[in-house]
């Protein structure tokens, strides 16, 4: 089929123009389409009715007691219970985890991914850090038990709590969420193109150098980012504290002492106290205070869990 | 501005730690010295006995089709493929009539005094200006670094183009002003020898050229090697070049062999191996 002036007839090129229209899903597409979407809208419902009646829960407390909530401690009395008690004691361990898991792990990370040959050695080690990173975290509540609590002790910083206190509490969490702080900072630097390394050893540059001016920056959005997600698992977790001595009752902070009895002594964390308050015999305590504890809780994460979006959106690697 | 005060000529010597510098023998006119190079990527044996002399202050040219091996072979000469841990490189290459491969030879130290482009341009994800300026600040570059990346990037054609923006990222630039950007950062380190790896690939004529022209002016005092795929450049810049081609062992192995290598007026004009004469012309696959 050729026009007048040989060009071959429009036939094919109709074909293309309908190809190109394209003729919608077809059922099966669509019923697949349907059930995704009906997966993700149940699981957030659930969601969102545990959220809801947390929230209504929570909100006579709000409305009675306002701010005072979060800034009063522990208290037998119902009306004056507040959480700051355990909002001290999540801070301090979150900052003993910094201060311990994000050097080390990321250390161990760069040691992995720039140094390590490649070998049985180094994918057994890798393996292990995978596999510690799933051991159930009561797990690693005995191990603080059994090693940093007396640890902590032996050091001369037991105090009172005899090492049943925050510091042995920071340093098992640190223990318990290196293994995710080494795969996240892995991950990060894995994913440096290696034509940066390339580029930087082509000028000269020694592995330290190549590491420390290009490898670490483009990486550091990453790891960041998984260090802030693992500190949310940190404060989340109840398991652990409850194994190394938490307090999980009314204990009156000592007053007017030095930071050091302060660290020493007992201590609450955020989670232990919505632990705690949901057995008390109070009715108010489980139905209107645990919900509020909850909530500042949830405040807490969330806020870092925007810190770690933040973090990578501002740091956006361009490559 | 003139190369020879950005960087005065370190005495050569590639040795960790090594005291008794073998000073540069201006008698040897060759500058490398590749003897029977065999490179290997695993199993994969991807180049086959090489053996070459890299004349000094000249400048030689790679040619060849896709995948013969002239990248694998240019990485040999600064110890590049150390980084990658299948390639194994059997085979002597002297630099200065110093083992390149040697025991007590420190690889920085090669690649500090033996510059590369590489085949894809691959700026740092930092500024234009910390781009060209890294290599010298880690080599402790003592004078004035605004002259030295202005110079090095007046060399590369770029200066004009990246003046009014040095603190931009590098990767707001174009394929080819990245590609001299590369370029300006290999030459901010004043090498011995620059290694050049298809520098040109994502040029236009007119970025080629002042490549060109500056590889003229670079070889009074650097030796260059470059792979391209360009005929003509090859021909109009090089002093000498190479003609790689794969051959098919008997076991089906695709592998590089070094054909022909002479002075590039005489293998362009004259080859004298057939092979290489259906690739210059053409009829070569
Ligand atoms: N890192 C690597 N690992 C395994 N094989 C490789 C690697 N780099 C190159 N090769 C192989 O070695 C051979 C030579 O590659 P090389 O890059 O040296 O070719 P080339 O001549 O530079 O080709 P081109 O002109 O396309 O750049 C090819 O068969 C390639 O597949
Ligand atoms: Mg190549």
């Amino acid at each position: 089929m050729t026009t007048a002036d040989g060009h071959p007839a429009s036939r094919p090129d109709a074909d293309i123009v309908d190809a190109l229209r394209g003729r919608g899903l077809g059922v099966g597409a669509l019923v697949f389409e349907g059930a995704l979407l009906v997966a993700l809208l149940s699981a957030l419902s659930i969601l969102l009715v545990l959220l809801a009646d947390v929230v209504s829960g929570a909100l006579p407390t709000f409305r009675t007691r306002g701010i005072g909530f979060v800034l009063s401690g522990l208290s037998l009395s119902p009306d004056t219970a507040g959480v700051l008690t355990g909002i001290a004691g999540s801070v301090t361990i979150a900052a003993i985890v910094v201060a311990l898991a994000f050097p080390v792990g990321v250390a161990a990370a760069l040691y992995l991914e720039e140094y390590a040959e490649e070998g049985w050695g180094t994918t057994l080690v890798d393996t292990t850090v995978r596999n510690l990173a799933g051991v159930p975290s009561i797990v690693y509540g005995l191990l603080g038990l059994a090693v940093f609590v007396p640890l902590v002790d032996r050091i001369g910083l037991g105090g009172v709590s005899h090492g049943r206190n925050v510091i042995a509490a920071g340093i098992t969490m640190a223990v318990l969420v290196l293994p995710i702080v080494i795969i996240t900072s892995a991950e990060a630097i894995r994913a440096v193109p290696q034509t940066i390394r390339e580029a930087g050893f082509g000028v000269g540059a020694t592995r330290w150098e190549v590491i420390r001016h290009h490898v670490l920056p483009s990486a550091l959005p990453g790891i960041l980012t998984g260090t802030v997600l693992t500190l949310a698992r940190a404060l989340g977790e109840t398991a652990p504290l409850l194994v190394i001595g938490v307090a999980t009752g009314y204990f009156a902070p000592p007053a007017n002492v030095g930071v050091l009895e302060r660290l020493t002594g007992p201590y609450t964390a955020l989670p232990v106290i919505v632990f705690s308050w949901s057995r008390q015999t109070r009715p108010e305590f489980l139905e209107t205070l645990a919900p509020a504890a909850i909530v500042v809780l949830l405040g807490v994460l969330f806020t870092l869990n925007g810190a770690a979006v933040w973090l990578r959106n501002r740091h956006d690697r361009r490559w | 501005m003139d190369t020879t005060d950005l960087i005065p000529e370190p005495p050569i010597d590639l040795r960790t730690g090594g005291n008794a510098p073998t000073a540069p023998s201006h008698d040897r006119p060759a500058i490398f010295e590749v003897d029977g190079l065999d490179v290997f990527y695993g199993d994969f044996h991807a180049v086959q006995d090489v053996t070459l002399d890299i004349a000094r202050n000249e400048i030689t040219a790679f040619i060849g089709p896709s995948g013969c091996g002239k990248s694998t072979v240019l990485r040999c000469f600064n110890r590049m493929n150390d980084l990658i841990p299948t390639a194994r490189v059997e085979g002597s290459v002297r630099y200065h009539g110093l083992d390149l491969y040697g025991p007590d030879v420190d690889p920085v130290q090669v690649r500090r005094h033996v510059g590369m482009v590489f085949q894809r341009p691959n700026p740092f994800p930092k500024s234009i200006y910390d781009n060209v300026a890294f290599g010298p600040k880690i080599a402790k570059y003592d004078g004035d670094m605004d002259a030295l990346v202005e110079a090095s990037l007046t060399k590369a054609a770029l200066w004009d183009e990246v003046k009014d923006k040095l603190r931009d990222s590098a990767y707001t630039l174009s394929g080819g002003q990245q590609q001299r950007l590369c370029i300006a950062r290999a030459i901010a380190t004043s090498p011995d020898v620059l290694l050049m790896d298809e520098p040109a690939s994502a040029l236009d004529p007119i970025a080629t050229l002042r490549i060109e022209e500056l590889m003229y002016e670079l070889k009074e005092e650097y030796s260059i090697i470059i792979v391209t795929h360009n005929m003509q450049q090859a021909s109009r810049v090089s002093d000498r070049t190479a003609f790689f081609n794969i051959e098919v062992t008997d076991g089906g192995q695709r592998t590089g062999r070094l054909v022909e290598f002479s002075e590039t007026a005489t293998l362009f004009t004259r080859p004298q191996h057939p092979q290489t004469e259906d690739y210059i012309t053409g009829r070569f696959g």
